[in-house]
């Protein structure tokens, strides 16, 4: 689904040059759950970013469900986030004067949905969540774990093949990180890819394979033994 | 193509934002309403001295005799220098440049003008059919002064339109018979000629009149017009007739004191001149206002895009192409500037036209009280009238300014459109 090949990049603020990623290569297969570690500034968010064509790479080649990702326009790059990519981040990214409804329903709206067809079916999504009754409300009334579980909602309703999470759970407590992860894994047992960048390790535990990231390069790349174990039993 | 899912966007963006668009939109109201009302008042105050100008045909020249200032050839300073009849035959027979010339034997003030039981004392003027032209007198009823009633010596009138009131009320004057100094005079016509004193003033023929008020030759005034003539031109002619009166009555012809000239057109030039420096600081001020409100306009639609950076990125995560970004925030902008641009015009413009609305009254109101008044004098000049920006000057500064707006959103909108979502993601 994802497949990366020595893959650089670098910031350039000024006079200086910051090189973040220094040759990684990585392959994510369809449906599963991956995980991403690393201390800060070991290059784990910048990796995401690239892999959600947030943001644009120096050298090698990244490949999203068979094509090429590179230079790419960014009206060509609005069509995959909209159809083939989900994001979910640590500070939710809620748009703060619409309400939870509206939120969800947002990347359909660049699907050209009618706003009555569009409410029906984030209704749908938010009801999954189960939310249903907070539809109306606007983001500075819910909490955090009622944010984010909008803001997966939000992630799901166009259907995309790949879910993006940054820190998802970076900004709530533990019990409710659970529950988020629980979300997630069932997402993911429905055959959606999922990457999720994360420091916590009890988080990563929770995933089907954890690539560590130190300074721009992988560090380890393994199949979590513990999940297969579980799944072996 | 009306896409009326973007604008049920945009709406719900406005609603959640009142303070930024009430901000915006009053920037804009304001500065319109400001250039409609300052354009107006300079319209207003133009419009009414100009009035003032319409009472006479402004080619018109007015001669009279005065006091001399200068010994001249002999003759002492202070000698006081009488127009006559034989001065308007040669004046008319030697100056080139003059169409129409009459000459006036005035008594000012009190005469006793009587018809029936009705009296009241007005100004007696004998003149050639020529002076209409020159006073720019409209005749209401009946006719003006003709050539046969000049050559016939007849005993006919033309009456003020204030004279009419006074005397005749509601009735018909004309074929009436009026008593002036106790002769009887046949009501020929009713004149208007501008506001107030003007028009209370009784129009007698020349020649009759000047021989039954004892004028002798004596002439008050020459009045003259010039034609199409130019300003420079009307002075040229000026000075002739300076010198040609000068050298009749043996005045040194650099003795500006000894023989008035009133030249209308020169003074219009002038005033015209004054109008147009006022009309141009206007215009300094009204650009100011303007550019004032770009500014505005343009600093709000920059913090609004800059306030909406993060709010781009989360749209360009889900999906929102470079186009339907800027589309967006431009639509707003247009949106918000057109509406408030024309809800300014419209109440600048209602503004302008509810003081037109109390000037109008407060000059018929003013009028009506000279009317009623039987003192010769009195009929305030008129200092405001018809304050109307042009609409076609209102409209297009309302333009300006959507497009400056629009303009100024863009710039930071194209940006936010280019850059990576993942930049706008960390703007804080």
């Amino acid at each position: 689904m994802v497949r990366i090949e020595k893959l650089h990049k670098s910031y350039v603020t000024g006079s200086n040059s910051l090189h973040v990623l220094k040759g990684i290569d990585v392959e994510i297969n369809k449906g599963e759950m991956v995980s991403i570690m690393g201390s800060s500034g070991s290059g784990k968010s910048t990796l995401l970013n690239i892999i959600g064509i947030l943001d644009n790479y120096d050298e090698g080649g990244y490949y999203l469900d068979g094509e090429l990702i590179k230079n790419m326009s960014e009206a060509k790059a609005a069509i995959h986030r909209n159809r083939t990519l989900g994001f979910v981040f640590q500070q939710f990214n809620l748009i703060s004067f619409k309400n939870a409804l509206e939120n969800v329903a947002l990347p359909l709206y660049y699907q050209k949905i009618s706003r009555k067809k569009r409410n029906i079916i984030a209704m749908e999504y938010l009801d999954k969540m189960g939310l249903r009754d907070w539809a109306h409300h606007m983001p500075n009334e819910l909490s955090g774990g009622q944010k984010q579980r909008i803001a997966i909602a939000r992630s799901l309703i166009s259907k995309p093949k790949v879910i993006l999470a940054d820190e998802p759970t970076g900004a709530l407590d533990t019990t409710i990180s659970y529950e988020v992860m629980d979300i997630l894994k069932e997402i993911n047992a429905d055959g959606i890819t999922m990457i999720i960048v994360t420091h916590e390790h009890d988080i990563a535990e929770m995933t089907q394979r954890i690539i560590r990231l130190k300074d721009g390069i992988i560090e380890s790349n393994v199949t979590n033994g513990k999940k297969k174990q579980v799944a072996a039993v | 193509m009306f896409d009326i899912d973007k604008w049920q966007e945009i709406f719900s963006t406005l609603k959640q934002n009142k303070l930024r668009t009430f901000l915006t939109a009053f920037s804009i109201a304001w500065g319109i309403l400001l250039l409609i009302i300052l354009l107006g008042a300079g319209n207003g105050l133009q419009n009414a001295v100009m009035q003032n100008f319409e009472s006479n045909a402004k080619n018109a020249m007015w001669i009279w005799g005065d006091r001399t200032s200068i010994e001249y050839k002999g003759l002492q300073a202070g000698r006081e220098i009488q127009l006559t009849n034989k001065d308007f035959e040669i004046l008319r027979g030697q100056i080139s440049g003059i169409d129409n010339i009459s000459p006036q034997f005035n008594i000012w003030g009190g005469t006793s003008v009587s018809y029936g039981n009705e009296f009241g004392n007005f100004t007696v003027q004998c003149v050639l059919p020529s002076h209409q032209p020159i006073e720019g007198s409209k005749v209401l009823t009946g006719r003006y002064l003709n050539e046969i009633d000049i050559k016939q010596r007849r005993k006919v009138v033309v009456i003020g339109e204030e004279v009419q009131k006074a005397l005749f009320k509601e009735k018909e004057p004309i074929g009436e018979y009026i008593r002036v100094n106790d002769i009887l005079f046949k009501v020929i016509g009713v004149y208007s000629d501008g506001n107030g004193f003007q028009n209370r003033r009784v129009v007698l023929p020349f020649n009759s009149a000047q021989a039954i008020f004892n004028g002798g030759v004596r002439v008050s005034t020459i009045g003259v017009t010039t034609g199409d003539a130019t300003a420079e031109q009307s002075m040229q002619i000026e000075q002739k007739i300076r010198e040609k009166l000068s050298y009749i009555h043996t005045v040194n012809p650099l003795d500006k004191s000894a023989i008035g000239i009133h030249n209308t057109l020169s003074e219009y030039k002038q005033t015209q001149n004054v109008f147009f420096g006022i009309k141009m600081f206007l215009w300094f001020i009204g650009i100011g206002t303007l550019i004032a409100g770009i500014v505005g306009v343009s600093n709000i639609m920059l913090i609004v895009v800059k306030d909406r950076t993060r709010e781009i990125g989360v749209r360009k995560a889900l999906g929102a192409t470079p186009y339907s970004v800027v589309s967006l925030v431009l639509s707003e902008a247009v949106f918000i500037t057109t509406t408030a641009g024309y809800f300014g015009m419209v109440l600048g413009v209602a503004i302008m036209e509810g003081v037109d609305f109390l000037v109008d009254k407060s000059i018929a109101a003013n009028a009506a009280a000279a009317a009623s008044s039987s003192d010769a004098a009195g009929g305030a000049p008129i200092l405001f009238m018809n304050p109307n920006a042009d609409i076609g000057i209102a409209v297009g500064a309302t333009i300006l300014l959507v497009v400056c707006g629009a303009l100024a959103g863009l710039i930071p909108a194209l940006k936010a459109a280019k850059i990576r979502p993942i930049e706008a993601l960390r703007y804080e």
